[in-house]
């Protein structure tokens, strides 16, 4: 009985790590897709960029100042988030915009397909590109963190113990944090408000005097910064790879549409269900089914609540 | 450019097409260029199969490769465990496609656009997962020794390629069969706008149901084969999201909803993958990758569209550079009868006690008037009064939370817009989105297809309503190449060609000047005398007072006056609603 409590405890407790940690990973994706409306397939390589660049950063910083493997990962994650926002910037304004936005409105489905096939692309070049400088030999950022882990308990005279992974626990508080900035960021600055008014309708926004264009580009920029930090979050306890990319890609995008769009809430707390589930299902289903759970969680969703968990609009039922 | 012209051009080029694939491929005997060879018309199949529906209804799919891999995983496993015959294999991932389409269908066109295209890259991940985890990782067909034949293991490498390329050739027979039909027309029509869509009498989720079943089914019928050519099914090979890019791809880099884009797309690009993983692969492995994906994304840039759009509008400009720019277009005359229309008393619509909420707000508030034959009846009232939602819920976008409509005697409440077009209700919408390539005459014909039962009535009542509106001599024109008043007329034109007893216009007069407005004005006015009744919503004042025979007021979701324009206008509660309390005030004091 106490067995059964602390198993389910200990993935409860794990779920709620990974689940923040996906919450921001969903939230930056939920920026870009929800202030754009473009799908940005590369959004996956730019993650595993911000895990490469995490790895090899921290290493350089904890030499420099001479500081712990862990502590210098750390400070990596948000300088590689600034370099990464000024990558995605530059994705939106050199390329997505041609195809996007005013330019494409005159054609057929107003530049779907072609942002599709663009992204694409970019995530090709990105993905195969990692593959020529880092070798497709998994990796992960070396640290302590990943292998040790704080003790809570015990409860019930000693029978139920949990065990919170350094790594995943560090991760889950700048993640959240991250989300919180992010959030009044947008719900509080100029800033925030003119990127919503971008988004909600770009034509009545330019007529306002707002650059869409500018709040496109940093709406893309702050989207992928925190992209790039959840990725390098998750970095510091999950290898990876060149094409680690594609496997989150779905899962992002699958939380954004679960958790409902028009809200960051909504994104954040899709990725946080995702995380949670994955984890919850290791219990009751074998290891190589635990992702299938939250795809069969997912389209439970879509058929019975097609705006999504968290969203309000059934713009797109 | 689509039904007008005969089929008979595009027949030849796939006949040539295909012959000289299936010549070149008895050529070739070279084993590794065989196979490049093979891969061409199969992978230009995935992309027929993934345009046939995503491509001609606009619906993009993320999730091809799930039909592809249940098909490449039916025929597998019916001959690993059962011994079945690829030959009968097929047949089966045939109707295991069709199958899946109508579960998947059913679950995912719930959502619609971007939505529906990132919850369709959960099935075939969900097939992965399981099929690894059925312990399938791996699944090689055995060599049959005595009669290979009839196991499909062929030795001649060719044989594959000629059935490859006879594959292709159907699914492009059968997409040129299908997009010069009103099915075709149909599924493009949602393309464009899936309300107009509806509005037009077409059952927008049947269309979308049987597009679907057909590309579904069809997508497995070539992943079983190209599992029959390779003998060997990987989950990550036949479910891997890279096949449902590879259909996107190539069909977008070729030119998406068009019969020959996907084929274009998989000669260029499926030789330069093959080419440059052989060339520079095992020296600098993933760079294939980076040149690939650098590819498609310049030619992308270059031509949005594709390829296809791109060389036809190269050509096309070249044909046509000459200055004749059709500006000897004849100028839109009108000529107006001037006496009043008799009215009757006969009614055509009853609304009688009509709510409507969304969450806490009331739309619409127990809403009664009726509308008689052959009138023009205006509904004004102040932005956010709840005119769109009534004509969303007269139209059946939208089910009343309350309330009877009884339209031609009778009850239609709670019907859908496809059936109460067939009934006679037509509509336009305040955002026409014509279709960009296609002439002036097809996009009416789309308006007329869903009150048809063949294309010879249909391209009668296009014509009809063309001249309805006075554009009959315009019928070749482009789409581009029309104003702002021409586009309105257009708009007027597709709703006409249902047919309707009833249209319900919505702010036709929106943004024009005054004398476009006039031309509009002039057609509508003549609409009640050729039996149709008209119910219009419109924002201009004057515009209204001239054109309709009694109107309603509606505000706040209630009906706050009813009647002959001029003394509707002049009544308080109508002023107030319109231009405030300190207008009146400051008015009476004069």
């Amino acid at each position: 009985m106490y067995i059964v409590i602390e198993n389910l405890l200990q993935r409860l407790v794990t779920g709620i790590m990974v689940g923040s940690i996906y919450g921001l990973l969903c939230t930056g994706l939920g920026m870009i897709f929800g202030v754009i409306r473009v799908i940005n397939f590369a959004q996956g390589e730019l993650m595993m960029l911000g895990m490469y660049a995490t790895m090899f950063l921290g290493g350089l910083i904890a030499l420099w100042l001479s500081v712990g493997s862990a502590a210098g990962a750390y400070l990596a994650i948000f300088v590689v988030a600034a370099a990464l926002g000024g990558v995605g910037w530059m994705i939106q304004k050199y390329l997505i915009s041609h195809v996007s936005g005013f330019k494409a409105s005159q054609s057929d489905n107003q530049g779907h397909f072609a942002q599709l096939i663009l992204t694409l692309g970019l995530s090709l070049v990105i993905s195969n590109g990692a593959l020529i400088l880092f070798g497709s030999s998994p990796r992960t950022v070396q640290s302590p963190l990943a292998s040790s882990s704080v003790t809570i308990g015990p409860f019930s005279e000693g029978d139920i113990m949990i065990f919170l992974n350094q790594a995943r626990g560090i991760g889950c508080l700048v993640a959240i944090a991250v989300s919180i900035v992010l959030y009044l960021i947008v719900q509080k600055t100029r800033l925030g408000i003119t990127m919503r008014a971008a988004a909600d309708n770009p034509k009545a926004a330019t007529l306002m005097g707002i650059d869409i264009e500018k709040s496109y580009a940093t709406a893309f920029a702050i989207g992928t910064a925190a992209t790039a930090i959840a990725g390098g979050l998750i970095a510091m306890y999950y290898p990876f790879h060149p094409y680690t990319g594609f496997e989150f890609v779905i899962i992002m995008y699958a939380g954004v549409v679960l958790g409902g769009m028009g809200s960051m809430l909504g994104a954040f707390w899709g990725g946080f269900t995702m995380g949670l589930v994955q984890q919850l299902s290791t219990y009751f289903l074998p290891f190589q089914l635990q992702n299938a759970t939250i795809f069969v969680l997912f389209l439970v969703v879509v058929l019975l609540r097609p705006q999504g968990l968290f969203g309000k609009n059934v713009e797109r039922a | 450019m689509l039904m007008p012209v005969t089929k008979g051009p595009q027949l030849a080029m796939i006949g040539v097409v295909s012959a000289v694939m299936a010549l070149g491929s008895l050529w070739i005997s070279d084993p590794y260029y065989q196979l490049i060879l093979s891969t061409v018309p199969i992978w230009a199949t995935v992309a027929l199969t993934w345009n046939l529906f995503s491509g001609y209804t606009g619906l993009i799919s993320f999730g091809h490769a799930t039909f592809f891999g249940l098909g490449a995983f039916t025929v597998a496993l019916l001959f690993i465990k059962l011994g079945i015959s690829p030959w009968y294999g097929l047949m089966l991932a045939f109707i295991v496609g069709a199958c899946a389409s109508v579960l998947i269908g059913s679950i995912t066109f719930r959502l619609r656009g971007h939505y529906f295209a990132i919850a369709m890259l959960a099935y075939p991940t969900l097939f992965i997962f399981l099929f690894d985890w059925m312990g399938w990782q791996e699944l090689t067909f055995p060599i049959v020794r005595d009669h290979p034949m009839q196991f499909m293991q062929f030795k001649d490498g060719r044989a594959y390629t000629l059935m490859g390329v006879g594959l292709m050739t159907l699914t492009l027979l059968l997409t040129l069969f299908i997009e010069r039909s009103r099915f075709g027309l149909a599924m493009m029509s949602i393309k464009q706008n899936e309300m107009a869509a509806q509005a037009a009498g077409i059952h927008t989720f049947r269309v979308k149901m049987m597009g679907f079943v057909l590309s579904g089914a069809l997508g497995a019928l070539v992943g079983g084969f190209h599992a029959v050519v390779l003998q060997v099914v990987t989950p990550h090979g036949v479910l891997g999201t890279v096949v449902s890019a590879q259909a996107l791809i190539l069909t977008l880099f070729g030119g998406v909803g068009t019969l020959w884009g996907p084929v274009i797309g998989a000669t260029v690009l499926v030789p330069l993958t093959e080419g440059l993983r052989a060339e520079l692969g095992h020296i600098l492995p993933g760079i294939q990758g980076v040149i690939y994906g650098l590819t498609i994304m310049i030619v992308i840039v270059v031509a949005p569209e594709g390829l296809y759009w791109k060389v036809r509008d190269i050509l096309h400009r070249k044909n046509s550079a000459s200055p004749e720019l059709k500006k000897d277009r004849k100028n839109i005359t009108w000529v107006s009868d001037g006496a009043k229309r008799i009215q009757s008393t006969t009614t055509i619509l009853r609304v009688e006690g009509i709510s409507k909420a969304f969450g806490g707000l009331q739309a619409l508030k127990n809403v009664n008037f009726e509308v008689y034959e052959n009138e023009i009846l205006g509904i004004i009232g102040p932005n956010g009064a709840g005119k769109t939602t009534l004509f969303n819920v007269l139209n059946g976008f939208q089910i009343p939370d309350a309330g009877v409509i009884t339209f031609r005697d009778n009850i239609t409440t709670g019907q859908g817009p496809h059936q109460l077009c067939s009934v006679g209700m037509g509509r336009t919408f305040q955002v026409s989105r014509p279709f960009l390539r296609m002439n002036v005459f097809d996009n009416v014909l789309v308006g007329a297809l869903g009150v048809c039962k063949n294309s010879e009535d249909a391209k009668f009542l296009a014509q009809q309503a063309l001249d309805m509106v006075g554009m009959s001599e315009m019928n070749d024109q482009s789409i581009q190449s029309l104003t702002n008043l021409e586009l309105r007329l257009l708009e007027l034109a597709r709703a006409l060609a249902s047919q309707p007893k009833l249209l319900l216009l919505d702010e036709t007069l929106a943004g024009l000047g005054t004398a476009e407005v006039d031309a509009i004005l002039q057609v509508i006015h003549h609409l009640p005398s050729q039996g149709i009744t008209i119910v219009i919503i419109e924002h201009t004042m004057q515009a209204m007072m001239r054109l309709v025979d009694r109107m309603v007021v509606l505000d706040h979701g209630q009906v706050i006056a009813k009647g002959l324009p001029q003394k509707v206008m002049n009544e308080p509660e109508v002023i107030n609603a319109y231009l405030g309390k300190k207008w009146m005030t400051l008015h009476a004091s004069h």
